[in-house]
């Protein structure tokens, strides 16, 4: 049986983290997912699973969050992206396989994904 | 929904909404008793009786807008198909716990699925949320409790990279554990 990971290694992680903290502080990007009836049903948690494997992959540094059924059950899963300066913009029906893409075009070539659209806030 | 990892979610993501802070998560597997059982209790805003009494139809829900009002009833009916129920006890400013209980062996219940992805759902989707979570396999136990982990943080949060790798591995070995042979 494999020796299971302890507090120990917490602490470890603690004083390395501490390095980095401040540049993740101030990162400005928030990728939210909806995570109400209607979006687990569509497959919401396995989406938020593959954005955090895709921004691991790449080493992007997003803050990830989960909102609840905002009354587009037929569109879920819905991912917003919101990047400080931009405005929010929500996917619509958004599938694991689809997160690479979505991560590639938004996030690191700064090109919104117009066919996978469904809505935007102006920035705040 | 597929998995009862998924119900489990619902009712984490309701506790969520009605406003906890804190919320535990027991999961009880008894093969000597063919019993499964999950437990979800929250210190949310909580219900009055007469509400709490018709929770697990379709269509209730305390939401005043976007009314759907489906999670409950979903799991009372994957329950119920698996020779179990759904119980519901709530007090007004106090909280909530959801109680589903199938049998273990039963043809039609679902596979628990992906619990790791759950949990991490709910830690790093919500990271204001305490969560303590308790399983237990006949007799065996695995224990979180993510006050623990913020203490051994710090000011390092759970969604830091590195600490959700940790957590992820941490999630699946722990899990993993439960279910293999005694040696």
């Amino acid at each position: 049986m494999p020796k299971i990971k302890s507090l120990d290694d917490l602490r470890r992680i603690r004083e390395e983290a501490q390095q980095d903290l401040r540049v993740r502080l101030e990162t400005g990007t928030r990728i939210i997912v909806g995570m109400g009836t209607c979006g687990i049903a569509a497959g919401a948690r396995d989406v938020m699973r593959a954005i955090l494997e895709e921004l691991d992959r790449r080493k992007i540094d997003a803050h990830v969050e989960t909102v609840g059924c905002i009354g587009m059950c037929s569109c879920e899963p819905l991912v917003d992206i919101e990047q400080a300066g931009h405005a929010r913009v929500t996917y619509r029906n958004i599938k694991p396989d689809m997160v690479p893409r979505l991560i590639e075009e938004h996030l690191i070539n700064g090109r919104v994904v117009e066919e996978w659209v469904v809505g935007r806030l102006p920035a705040s | 929904m597929r998995e009862l990892a998924l119900h489990i979610l619902d009712v984490l993501e309701n506790a969520v909404e009605a406003g906890a802070t804190r919320i535990t998560l027991t999961i009880e597997e008894d093969s000597s008793c063919d019993r499964f059982t999950f437990t979800v209790r929250d210190n949310g805003r909580g219900m009055p009786p007469e509400l709490a009494a018709r929770v697990l139809d379709p269509f209730v829900t305390t939401r005043q807008t976007r009314h759907v009002g489906l999670g409950l009833p979903l799991l009372a009916a994957a329950a119920e198909r698996a020779g179990g129920g759904v119980q519901v006890r709530s007090e007004p400013g106090r909280g909530t716990e959801v109680s589903a209980t199938f049998r273990l062996r039963h043809w039609d219940r679902a596979p628990l699925g992906d619990l790791p992805g759950t949990l991490l759902a709910l830690i790093l989707g919500k990271e204001g949320v305490h969560l303590t979570y308790l399983h237990r396999v006949d007799g065996r136990e695995f224990r979180l409790d993510t006050a623990e982990l913020r203490q051994a943080l710090g000011e390092v949060p759970l969604t830091h990279p590195s600490v959700r790798r940790w957590l992820q591995e941490y999630l699946q070995e722990g899990i993993a554990g439960l279910e293999r042979p005694v040696e």
